[in-house]
């Protein structure tokens, strides 16, 4: 399996995955404003996830198109972030992950519209200016309900730390990052940027940034949480019963 | 305007080389956004380019926004109206460089204020973690007197605003 294959994986998969839990609030978000919003920043994450996995197939070279990819690979296959598999749990959840999620790929896309590779650049170009609405949304939400009522401060807070154990996973940089210099990025380089970012929005919420505690890892290696199973059970579940289906 | 149909039963005529480049330009710059039918994708910076491999005719277009549900009709439509003109053709989708509102033609702003949208200001909206709004003028009563209701509206390309003048909710097409 090339390296930037791998690669382009790793982002196609957590662009995939956060788009099936964003559109999960399709229907059952707060208010309509906050349905149609999250309708759209879920068909965003979509749109960057067909053009990295449609890549990915080309990358890859026996024929997988971004199909065979989304919808025939099982668990251990996938190279999302575990942060991007977790229940949505409360709408501060959510919230809370897409400021962190949000937060971490404008950073990340920032950097790799210099990648020497054309197409990657590209995906970043267009992906950057969509993810700065995805913070700002996110940011909005944070400053509201943590500066709200004791109830929705309460609920930020839980949502904030809920999230905070799975975001070093981000940052880690790998073998793989490294041998692909100039082309990926690698996202250690970028951490104390991305933690002075979220502090600033979390002091300014007047919730507490959450402490350091145990950071789970594995997603870049396919080992996920018991979580993925089912969210993919639901992804996959009509193209597998309809193989080869066109609609 | 060239019409299809013009287009078409002018086909098979003995035109110049650039002529028929520019006439081919002309009738795929003619397709609808199917979502904001007011433009095409001419008026919204969409149609990238029209070019000549041989004996094919290869059209650029580039996606507002990566998930744009529209860009298969877009394609599609393009594609039928290169058949209307007998031409040999396919169409390719371009990311870079990314689509930028100022792309949209003056023509394309002014027909969006008719429609009862508001065009991009071409001031981005967006920089740094705390968000800072700019006023978006009401395409009714031209009150720059409104409000942002959502961030996010019918479509990725549009955000949701209410008049405070006229009290009317209406679209604006997003700085990007």
């Amino acid at each position: 399996m090339s390296d930037l294959f791998e690669y382009t994986l790793r982002l196609g998969d957590d662009a995939l995955i956060a788009a099936q839990r964003t559109a999960e609030w399709i229907a059952a978000a707060p208010q309509l404003e906050e349905d149609v919003a999250l309708g759209n920043i879920g068909l965003d994450q979509l749109g960057q996830a067909r053009s990295l996995l449609q890549y990915a197939g080309q990358v890859e070279g026996v024929g997988r198109s971004e199909d065979d990819l989304a919808y025939f690979r099982n668990e251990r296959d996938f190279r999302n972030l575990q942060l991007c598999e977790l229940p949505s749990g409360d709408f501060a959840h959510t919230i809370a992950r897409l400021l962190y999620f949000a937060t971490y790929q404008h950073l990340l896309y920032e950097e790799l519209r210099m990648s020497s590779d054309e197409t990657l650049a590209g995906v970043a170009g267009k992906a950057v200016k969509e993810v700065a609405y995805h913070v700002d949304h996110a940011t909005q939400w944070v400053l509201r309900l943590g500066d709200g009522t004791e109830e929705s401060h309460r609920r930020m807070q839980s949502g904030l730390d809920a999230m905070w154990p799975y975001t070093a996973e981000m940052f880690a940089s790998d073998d793989l990052v490294r041998r692909l210099a100039g082309i990926a990025v690698d996202p250690s380089t970028f951490a104390d940027e991305w933690s002075r970012r979220i502090t600033q929005v979390i002091d300014e919420s007047t919730c507490s940034r959450p402490e350091s505690s145990y950071q789970h890892d594995g997603g870049r290696d396919g080992r996920h949480t018991e979580h993925l199973g089912y969210l993919l059970a639901e992804l996959q579940h009509v193209a597998r019963s309809h193989p080869g289906a066109t609609w | 305007m060239v019409t299809r149909e013009t287009v078409a039963s002018e086909h098979g005529s003995a035109m110049a080389h650039d002529s028929s480049d520019a006439r081919i330009w002309a009738a795929v710059g003619e397709v609808a956004d199917p979502e904001v039918p007011v433009l095409t994708i001419a008026d919204l910076g969409v149609l990238r380019d029209v070019r000549r491999e041989g004996d094919e005719v290869v059209v650029t277009i580039t996606p507002t926004y990566s998930g744009c549900p529209a860009m298969d009709l877009i394609r599609h439509e393009v594609e039928l109206t290169l058949n209307y003109l007998g031409v040999e053709g396919r169409v390719e989708t371009v990311l870079s460089p990314a689509w930028t509102t100022d792309w949209m033609s003056d023509a394309g702003k002014a027909k969006l204020v008719e429609y009862g949208i508001a065009p991009p200001t071409g001031k981005r909206a967006v920089d740094g973690p705390i968000p800072l709004t700019l006023t978006v003028r009401c395409p009714l009563c031209g009150s720059p007197d409104t409000s942002e209701l959502s961030r996010f509206g019918s479509t990725s390309c549009k955000s949701l605003w209410r008049c405070n003048a006229c009290r009317e909710p209406f679209d604006h097409f997003k700085n990007l």
